[in-house]
């Protein structure tokens, strides 16, 4: 068995902490600073600290009066609004338990939440939210409350028990003037060790659980992470993450009130790209998806720009390649590299990073799945520091941390101040310290399962520690497979090659217990758009697009040179791609074959296409099928084409290269 | 619903319109209840566009008045139209390609501004209040119609749906009591459709305005109108709730039937 150990910080004020009552200190020692921006009307719009608390005791009194009462759960859906999160919070001093559940979840799947965590209030975003409870409430029995912060839409809404975000506040202000100590002894009997919110695990496997974690190691994770990368009150974050998301909770929530920086909300899911850049965040979270898509937006734009503008940008693209990394790393570096690279900054990374809002940004975090090398490298070559985090719910998303100038492409860094990390003999990594969570909700069952008698937490990934203390992730333990060759199968590894194409935005690949590696393919709708328009290939939509010669050619390109690349490390040759068939339609949460957090459901995904692996592993050339959809709105359609299959060429593994 | 449908707010009376010796429009006459929605059908070359066009007052008929609010117009004209609050979208969009959506909607805002060209140029105190009232004006339609995200992007660069919706952003910008759509769901697909109908929906119930709509998708035109008039070779042949008009044997016979 490996173990490391991360440094730990002594904080210096411990103590007592409870979300609560840093609010109440941010908002006497820093009253007059934005605690928290929101872009309203096309102008942001700012709250202090000390507005910030008057709105959270507001809303806190007026829960109590509607029957809130400690160790209740609220129920909260929207999107990142500033009075959703000063709900988290009021629930908080009430001793109660916020529950941030994923705005795009359609009603049906927002029962189970609502079942198992027995919500009695929710606090809702708007009329779309409200519908969905609306339309579950009978299955949900416990629920009494439903609060709406946006009015829109609502006028014609009588039932008694749907409330205005507005009221609720004024009226809790009123009663918050008249007791004035009612609040005060509400905070005083928070415990540390109390929970303080309940996030619903993403559900890869059978159904979603309630993690708890309690103040104690939430704080405890982002002072970690505060101190770990200097942050404090002059940063800024733009949170545009699921609240229900432990990252986004992790950083614009906890991280926030811990180092007393502001949250920004931008305006609508639609203009995070205008708003991002408004703000100029100084700290930046995004899973990798996020930075992939930022990646093929650029790649389009540059493809569509003139001969000069585009033979500029691959130029200083190359010369970025080859020192920016380094310079990044403060690693020595030639003085002719340094110069173009300074000439570059000014022609190509500096517009860059402007246009993509990155211009101030300090440190930047990638985390929810592995990010592919080349992607990373990219970020970093501009100089943008981006690293990579490595955790989970349970563990408060707080386990690995990449320390400046330090950076390795292929880890996620040594242990984060705090934090133990054991790896078993089976290779899975297992975690303890204080982030951990306290159980799973009601699972009794669940929490022995996932933590050992030694108190750690088993992570069900497999990974290594390299020679520097670094941790090293290879795919989910139970994901790696072997062919039936002998040869180890990290279906992960491979799919995150095809991803960086910019032209597939999903793949999934086969072969634990087989011959060989056959492939699922979603291109990208954008991208693969744009290259067909700009060679006048017309197509009706995602099914006609994708069942293209052109587009099959185009992808074929790409996935031989993911087998050149595998071809090249020993340890993975023999997983190169030999088939592959490109979906007829986007994979999608909403037909459950994606989580929430947009992980592929593996197994899922091989039980309902079962005729289409059946296929590339019979070896015939095309398949006939016909899938149930279901629209946003909740209706089902149909979709059904004739999928080609191709066979791609793989290469023989290149020697001397062993790694 | 708690919207209520008025009194007659727009009175049209024996409007006969001719192009030479084209007759477009033949002794129309129907009202318009306030807060309602009113839509108009019919075949194309109907002269359902002219009847938008006579209220608006784009063309003068020939013969016959027109009642708003009590106050009879034998010559009404666009500028007058505006002032009394009548808005319009157009078919084939008409909108400033190289401009923002946001100035778009901006230029809708142009009857109430006060201040001189002088005091605009130089943006002196009462041009720069008065454009930051109205600028906080247009953001509450941006908001209404959700379209912050193109808020500053050329309307040329916009698809066709979108474009529309900056279209019906104009004509809202004015405050209109009643507001003309001519087509505004042609050419649209369903799931723009159906946004477009939500949008009519929430602008009739939340800001009362009166809508008079033209429509070719006869679904639509049910679905959301309170009355519909049908016009055939300029002459009305129908009139009254969508029920009434599906059933009207002459109606079935123009329109539906000739549409099948």
């Amino acid at each position: 068995m490996t173990v490391a150990t991360g440094e730990q910080h002594v904080g210096t004020d411990e103590g007592q902490e409870t979300f609560p009552r840093l609010l109440l200190a941010h908002a006497r020692t820093r009253g007059d600073r934005p605690a928290m921006r929101e872009k309203d009307l096309g102008i942001w719009q700012s709250w202090t600290w000390a507005e910030a608390a008057r709105e959270v005791r507001g809303l806190a009194c007026g829960l109590a009066e509607l029957g809130f009462k400690r160790g209740d759960r609220l129920g909260i859906i929207g999107d990142n609004r500033p009075r959703l999160y000063w709900a988290m919070c009021a629930a908080q001093m009430l001793g109660g338990i916020p529950v941030p559940m994923y705005q795009d979840a359609v009603a049906q799947e927002m029962t189970f939440v609502l079942q198992d965590a027995g919500i009695h209030i929710a606090i809702v975003e708007d009329q779309e939210q409200t519908d969905k409870l609306l339309e579950v409430m009978e299955q949900c029995p416990a629920l009494q409350h439903i609060i709406y912060d946006d009015p829109r839409g609502m006028r014609h809404y009588t039932q008694a028990f749907l409330h205005g975000l507005d009221e609720v506040i004024s009226a809790g202000k009123i009663h918050d003037g008249n007791h004035a100590d009612f609040l005060a002894g509400e905070i005083a009997q928070g415990a540390v060790d109390d929970t303080a919110i309940m996030l619903y695990t993403s559900g890869t496997t059978g159904k979603p659980k309630g993690v708890c974690q309690t103040h104690a190691a939430l704080i405890a994770a982002a002072r970690g992470g505060c101190g770990f990368d200097g942050l404090d009150e002059r940063d800024e974050v733009l949170s545009y993450l699921p609240m229900a998301w432990v990252g986004d909770n992790l950083f614009s929530y906890a991280q926030a009130l811990v180092a007393g920086f502001t949250v920004n909300c931008p305006e609508s899911g639609d203009t995070v790209m205008t708003d991002m850049r408004e703000i100029g965040p100084t700290f930046y979270f995004a899973p990798p998806r996020v930075f992939e898509n930022l990646l093929t937006q650029v790649t389009i734009r540059m493809e569509d720009a003139g001969a000069v503008k585009r033979n500029m940008f691959h130029y200083f693209m190359g010369v970025a390649k080859r020192c920016g990394a380094d310079l990044l790393d403060g690693k020595p570096v030639g003085f002719k590299d340094r110069l173009l690279y300074a000439l570059g900054n000014l022609l190509v990374y500096g517009p860059l990073k402007n246009v993509l809002g990155m211009s101030r940004i300090r440190v930047a975090y990638t985390a929810g799945a592995a990010i592919g090398p080349d992607l990373f490298r990219f970020y970093r070559s501009i100089g943008i520091n981006l690293k990579q985090l490595y955790g989970q719910t349970e563990t408060c998303a707080y386990v690995c941390l990449q320390p400046d100038g330090q950076i390795k492409l292929d880890s996620v860094g040594p242990p984060a101040p705090g934090v133990e990390i054991r790896i078993a003999d089976n290779g899975e990594i297992l975690v303890k310290g204080p982030m951990l969570l306290k159980e799973y909700y009601q699972r009794p069952d669940a929490t022995a399962e996932a933590i050992n008698a030694a108190g750690y937490f088993m992570t069900g990934d497999a990974g290594f520690l390299d020679e520097d203390g670094h941790l090293k992730i290879i795919d989910r333990a139970k994901d790696v497979g072997k062919l039936n060759g002998g040869a180890m199968f990290a279906p992960n590894y491979i799919e995150n090659k095809l991803k960086f194409f910019p032209y597939i935005k999903e793949a999934v690949a086969f072969g634990n217990g087989r011959d060989m590696v056959c492939a699922f393919i979603n291109i990208d709708m954008g991208a693969v758009g744009n290259w067909a328009e700009r060679r006048g290939i017309p197509y009706a939509g995602y099914t006609d697009l994708a069942g293209k010669v052109e587009v099959y050619q185009l992808i074929q390109d790409c996935v031989e040179q993911v087998n050149t690349d595998l071809a090249h490390d020993a340890m993975v040759a023999d997983t190169q791609v030999h088939r592959f068939l490109v979906l007829h339609k986007e994979l999608d949460p909403d037909d459950d074959e994606l989580t929430r957090t947009r992980k592929v459901r593996r197994n899922f995904i091989a039980e309902k296409y079962a005729v289409l692996i059946d296929a590339l592993y019979g070896g015939k050339a095309s398949q006939f099928i016909e899938t149930e959809v279901k629209f946003e709105d909740g209706r089902k359609g149909k979709v059904a084409a004739d999928l080609v299959i191709r066979d791609v060429k793989v290469f023989p593994k290149v020697t001397g290269r062993a790694a | 619903m708690a919207r209520e449908i008025g009194d007659v707010i727009l009175d049209l009376r024996n409007v006969t319109l001719a192009f030479g010796g084209v007759k477009a429009l033949t002794d129309i006459s129907f009202d318009v209840r306030e807060h309602e929605i009113r839509a108009i059908i019919g075949p194309n070359g109907a002269g359902k566009s002219s009847m938008l066009n006579v209220i608006n007052g784009v063309y003068r008929p020939q013969q016959g008045e027109i009642v708003l609010r009590g106050e009879h117009f034998t010559k009404m004209n666009p500028y007058k139209a505006a002032c009394a609050g009548i808005a319009r979208t157009f078919q084939n969009i008409a909108l400033f390609k190289g401009m923002s959506v946001l100035d778009n909607i901006m230029t809708g805002r142009n009857l109430m501004m006060r201040a001189s060209i002088p005091e605009q140029a130089v943006r002196l105190g009462r041009a720069e209040r008065e454009e930051l009232a109205h600028r906080a004006k247009v953001e509450e339609i941006i908001d209404f119609l959700e379209i912050q995200h193109i808020r500053k992007t050329p309307v040329g660069r916009l698809p066709y749906g979108l474009q529309k919706r900056v279209d019906l952003g104009r004509a809202l910008a004015m405050e209109p009591q009643i507001l003309l759509l001519d087509e505004p769901m042609a050419g649209m697909n369903v799931e723009e459709k159906q946004d477009m109908c939500r949008f009519i929906l929430d602008i009739n119930d939340q800001l009362g305005t009166t809508i008079v709509l033209i429509e070719h998708d006869m679904g639509v035109v049910m679905d959301i109108s309170d009355r519909v008039v049908v016009l055939d070779y300029g002459k009305k042949i129908g009139d009254g709730s969508p029920d009434e008009v599906r059933t009207n044997p002459e109606v079935i016979k123009a329109y539906l039937g000739a549409s099948h």
